[in-house]
């Protein structure tokens, strides 16, 4: 059910809700250095997230440029007789094909390639769309940025498997795991990404439909 | 004690309004029956839902996440046996082997991911739970509390289940792999984490705190 609402926002009406327990406070700014607590739970108050769209471009940024070596280096290598089978994502995506197993393939494919990408994706086209103040479809922008915000832990699943792998493949000569720098370079990738999708504050889209006499 | 700066709205009128997490639209709030969830007409955002017993079912289900979590540690996740040699691994063993290669970072994502952040999740909420279903409010409630919060993306228990699945398929070509009692337990910890989550309703305990304005 939705219950009635007002036609006004929180922060227009010198409102501020807590993020951590949603009670609503009166905002006024704190002096320079100084905090606005929550009077019920003690959390930072803040009328926005702070600095969101410049800790959410730098992260997004960081993202990027560990992508290329997520990608480009070995994130496994199999060891065996003596000689080394290097695994990047991509391969390790192309050997479960090769080897028939379509739905395990597409999971991983999903998870390790699709995911990621999409993610960067989105998230610049969100960072972009709030510096242009875009007035675009804000409901469908908000349904891209929790999607985008949900799925990105499911990329760690490479990851995961990559710890139990080398865990449990230790035959000496005969076969052995390592685990490679592009695993980490990965692993970075994803929890980066995290933390800007958390850094990124959903009502700076909904911030450009206050003024109707901009632009 | 409330000084002039603060920022406290008259309790009535803050009880009777929320603002959408999601895009900061005001609503007056209107009372809900048990089960239903109020959503915002604007952003489609939920507002705040009304949960039966939640105090009552979250903590029953939280136990039994602790105990399965236990078992989901305690016990090898799985077996590897290649022409006459095995080798078993458990959670914490795969974070020890990357450690023991020299890839420290992964090895704490790893175990951020798979063990801390879920333990602590688990143990924060009992403490938080526990005393308030014998009627007492436990020390720095609001502060273990927000923590919940927080952990809550970096407890990736399914994630790391998907792993080991495709771990298992990967392996079960070339060597025979037995799945081990934590695997099942882990399963089982899945269902009783997110079954938490859902009877959990944060308003109601947050409303316990009100007593202190």
């Amino acid at each position: 059910m939705t219950p009635s609402s007002l036609p006004i926002t929180a922060a227009r009406t010198g409102l501020v809700r807590c993020h951590a327990c949603h009670l609503l406070s009166r905002w006024k700014p704190p002096p320079s250095g100084g905090h606005l607590l929550c009077p019920r739970c003690g959390a930072d108050l803040h009328l926005r997230k702070p600095d969101s769209m410049a800790r959410a471009w730098a992260l997004t940024l960081a993202a990027f440029i560990l992508y290329i070596p997520a990608n480009t280096l070995p994130i496994m290598t199999v060891v065996s007789m003596g000689h080394g089978e290097p695994d990047t994502i991509l391969s390790g995506v192309r050997v479960l094909v090769a080897g028939g197993l379509w739905p395990l393939a597409l999971l991983v494919f999903f998870a390790s390639i699709v995911v990621p990408v999409l993610k960067l994706v989105a998230l610049t086209y969100l960072l972009v769309s709030v510096r242009r103040k875009s007035r675009w479809r804000p409901r469908d922008r908000t349904v891209l940025y929790r999607i985008t915000e949900a799925v990105g832990r499911w990329s760690m699943i490479d990851v995961f498997m990559i710890s139990i792998l080398v865990a449990l493949v230790k035959l000496g000569a005969i076969a052995t795991i390592e685990p490679g720098a592009g695993a980490l370079a990965f692993a970075a990738v994803v929890v980066v990404t995290m933390f800007a999708a958390m850094s990124f504050d959903p009502r700076l889209i909904w911030d450009a439909l206050e003024n109707p006499n901009e632009r | 004690m409330m000084n002039a700066n603060s920022p406290a709205f008259p309790p009535a009128a803050a009880d009777a309004l929320v603002a959408c997490h999601d895009c900061d639209l005001l609503y007056r709030k209107r009372p809900l029956r048990e089960g239903e969830k109020a959503r915002c007409g604007r952003c489609g955002a939920l507002l705040y839902a009304r949960k039966s017993n939640s105090i009552e079912r979250a903590l029953t289900l939280a136990l039994a996440a602790l105990i399965l979590f236990g078992l989901a540690n305690a016990f090898p996740l799985l077996d590897f046996q290649f022409q006459g040699r095995g080798q078993q691994s458990s959670v914490l063993s795969g974070v020890w082997e990357l450690y023991a290669q020299g890839m420290w970072a992964l090895a704490a994502v790893v175990f951020v991911a798979s063990i801390l952040a879920p333990l602590l999740k688990i143990l924060a909420l009992l403490y938080v739970l526990l005393p308030l279903r014998v009627g007492r409010r436990p020390w720095r409630m609001a502060w273990v509390f927000r923590w919940i919060e927080t952990l809550h993306p970096w407890a990736m228990t399914e994630v790391y289940l998907l792993g080991v699945l495709v771990a298992f398929v990967k392996l079960s070509d070339i060597a025979t792999i037995v799945p081990g009692v934590a695997l099942y337990s882990f399963a089982a910890l899945i269902v009783a984490m997110a079954a938490t989550d859902a009877a959990l309703e944060p308003e109601a305990i947050w409303e316990r705190l009100e007593t202190r304005r």
